[in-house]
């Protein structure tokens, strides 16, 4: 695969359609990096140019401001917007929902202004326009699938059905948990919880949820947060379940039914 | 006559009294910091409109909901009866509305007994449900001693309130065989039903007693409750109104932001403005964040005392429902207690709280050596993920979340604290842009 940065583009003095914000989990993390990967192929497929920053993309601040600590999330956020203004971006598209959030609702108060989706969104939007098209329908036949909803997308932002949507073009049988919406259970990695050992207490409150969603008898789990798939995975780990459940990234379950729109 | 004096001492004196200790709690909540209300005037209403006047978010839970609507809809209709006291105790006249209103008094006074009647059967359930059924958010710790009795305490004033309202009406009904000239004729669905069978018999003498003890225990109840309101969670009756109005309309990701750090950082980062004044080096560090009532905003403060400890925040926390000690009811439990404690002391006038001795004790001259900490352990304001479950929860519209994140700007920017765990997190974040230590390029993906 072969990815271009904002600052190829602008060598060539030109400007991709969207920028895909990949973030740090996308980026570092092994397992998050798949999801990067099979979101990246999506836009390839459907023929989006698109561009990264690159190493020029710092941490948005979210996990530093959520601990507290708003000098460090001032210095990393106000450093992007000034790289994002100077390439004159616009339109934005990210797999993780925290850099989401904090670009959609918290850049621009520093002076960013950007047109942000996640990617949920824009796989729902193409799925509907038809620019992927999912042929591969045998792999998730009578498969059991629950989604669970992220902190960040969900109540934070509102966005509950679009990644039901694109569930639903897949051919297995989405199942909800009891809290899900509006009252999801949080995996227990937001708020800068990710980075830092839990207080004391009963139970680790990603196992908590994976055990709602083990209740269920799902195969797959189906996450739209780098954090929500780490915590889920680890809980499905933790219950010794990892042979019989899976839990992917949305990007991950279109991209394995995918065959390229003819003609594009 | 005699009866029209005391009336009127009693009321000045109670509704006197309720003034004095709503002035209070009012100060109280202006010991918060200024916040400037933002956003449309309509939307604000609308808030007002469907969440406290309509009771929406209360139906996340059907079966209180409907208990609490019974109970709501009766108070809200009783307040008909309430005018119709004061009228008749200042007067001097009885049943006053009767001439006005005519035929439709009945079906006024028919409709305020019928919710009555269904106000008692929730009332009854509601002290079933706190005190018989085990319904954990009623049973944390930090429901323990007074917030238990307080909570009871509500539910057996009303109950004594509803009785007093049907003695007042049933022995009416009776009376009005006897002296028809005072007790003109009604037809009131409940009480011209239950009246008779409860009073018929009795003398004209006790009947009169008893028609007054129910007419003086209904109107004395309710000063009694107007006073017993600012010192308990019920105060939420009326706060709810302003909480749902004031209540901040940004998207619940959305952290407020400090324009005092953003616009350091930015001359730090010579982003500027350039014609700014060059900052004053001698000034004294400004705190950041809240670890008082009185650094965190008038907003939070008011939503502390609309708090009617109802729990529904803690029992959708991913935190305490994984046995850990954060409740964010407790958080907003605490915030309301350190208020009051604050308040009371700036009142006692004693100069030992001044920070200045020679000027007057205010919000920004107080100093007891103590803060919110003496109420919150850092273990509780540690385990919150941020998830906004309680604030999605909350039927008032109280945000736990931001006094948590308040608290938590106050642990790391003023006071240099938080957990250990942190530091390499925020490491990696300042020396290389990044949340993660591990790997060496953001482009190493690509390869696969």
């Amino acid at each position: 695969m072969t990815v271009k940065t904002m600052a190829e583009f602008a060598g060539e003095d030109k400007a991709p359609e969207i920028l895909f914000w990949v973030g740090c989990a996308g980026s570092f993390d092994d397992r998050a990096q798949k999801v990067t990967r099979a979101f990246a192929e999506i836009l390839n497929a459907a023929g989006i140019e698109f561009a990264i920053l690159g190493d020029e993309e710092a941490c948005t601040g979210d996990p530093a401001r959520r601990a507290g600590n708003e000098f460090l999330y001032q210095m990393v956020a106000l450093q992007n917007i000034e790289t994002l203004n100077m390439y004159g971006v616009k339109k934005m598209v990210t797999a993780c929902p925290h850099c989401f959030n904090t670009i959609k609702n918290e850049y621009p108060a520093l002076g960013g202004h950007y047109d942000i989706v996640h990617h949920t969104q824009l796989l729902q939007q193409l799925i509907d326009d038809g620019r992927i098209k999912l042929t591969d329908t045998t792999t998730f036949k009578g498969k059991r699938i629950t989604y669970h909803d992220s902190c960040y997308l969900g109540r934070a932002n509102g966005i509950y059905e679009a990644p039901r949507e694109v569930l639903r073009s897949l051919d297995g049988q989405l199942v909800e948990m009891k809290r899900s919406r509006q009252n999801g259970l949080c995996c227990g990695a937001g708020g800068a919880q990710m980075w830092k050992e839990d207080e004391p207490g009963d139970k680790r409150v990603n196992v908590e949820r994976t055990d709602e969603a083990l209740s269920l008898q799902a195969d797959v789990i189906a996450v739209n947060c780098p954090f929500c798939l780490t915590m889920m995975t680890d809980g499905v780990a933790a219950r010794e379940k990892q042979g019989e459940v899976m839990v992917y990234d949305l990007s991950e379950l279109i991209v394995s039914g995918l065959r390229t729109a003819t003609g594009e | 006559m005699v009866q029209s004096i005391v009336f009127a001492v009693v009321a000045l004196l109670a509704l006197g009294f309720a003034y004095f200790q709503f002035s209070k709690v009012r100060a109280n909540i202006l010991l918060g910091k200024d916040e400037e209300v933002k956003g449309p005037v309509a939307e604000r209403a609308k808030n007002t409109l469907l969440v406290a006047f309509g009771q929406k978010k209360m139906f996340k839970r059907i079966v209180p909901a409907v208990l609490h609507l019974m109970l709501y809809v009766a108070f809200v209709f009783t307040q008909i009866e309430l005018i119709e006291i004061f009228i008749d105790g200042i007067f001097g006249v009885h049943r006053w509305f009767l001439g006005p209103l005519g035929g439709m008094y009945n079906f006024v006074i028919s409709t305020i007994e019928v919710l009555s009647i269904l106000a008692f059967v929730a009332t009854v359930i509601f002290l079933i449900r706190r005190n018989v059924l085990f319904i954990p958010r009623f049973h944390k710790p930090e429901m323990q001693g007074w917030p238990k009795l307080d909570a009871n305490l509500i539910l057996v004033f009303e109950l004594i309130l509803l009785a007093c309202i049907f003695t007042m009406n049933g022995t009416d009904v009776v009376l009005q065989d006897q002296d028809p000239d005072h007790y003109r004729a009604t037809n009131f669905a409940v009480s011209g039903l239950l009246g008779p069978v409860v009073f018929g018999g009795m003398d004209a003498s006790t009947l009169y007693v008893l028609e007054r003890v129910g007419w003086w225990g209904h109107i004395l109840m309710v000063f009694v409750f107007l006073n017993y309101l600012p010192k308990s969670k019920h105060l939420h009756i009326l706060l709810a109104f302003p909480n749902t109005y004031f209540a901040r309309l940004k998207p619940k990701g959305q952290m407020l932001n400090m324009p005092e750090v953003m616009n350091e950082v930015k001359s730090m980062m010579g982003l500027g403005d350039p014609n700014a004044p060059e900052p004053d080096m001698t000034a004294e560090l400004p705190e950041f964040g809240a670890d008082d009532v009185t650094e965190m905003s008038w907003i939070d403060v008011l939503g502390a005392y609309s708090c009617t400890e109802c729990g529904r925040c803690t029992a959708v926390c991913p935190a305490n429902i994984t046995g850990k000690k954060l409740s964010p009811r407790k958080i907003v439990m605490n915030v309301r207690d350190r208020a009051e404690e604050i308040g009371d002391k700036i009142r006692s006038g004693n100069t030992e709280f001044a920070e200045r001795a020679d000027e007057p004790l205010s919000r920004t001259n107080f100093q007891d050596g103590r803060n919110l900490w003496d109420y919150i352990t850092r273990e509780e304001i540690h385990a919150c993920t941020t998830c906004n479950a309680c604030v999605e929860a909350c039927p008032v519209l109280i945000n736990p979340l931001e006094m948590i994140n308040k608290m938590r700007r106050h642990e790391i920017l003023t006071e240099a604290a938080g957990p250990a765990d942190w530091r390499p997190l925020f490491n990696s974040i300042e020396n290389q842009q990044r949340a993660w230590s591990v790997g060496t390029s953001r482009t190493e993906w690509v390869k696969g």
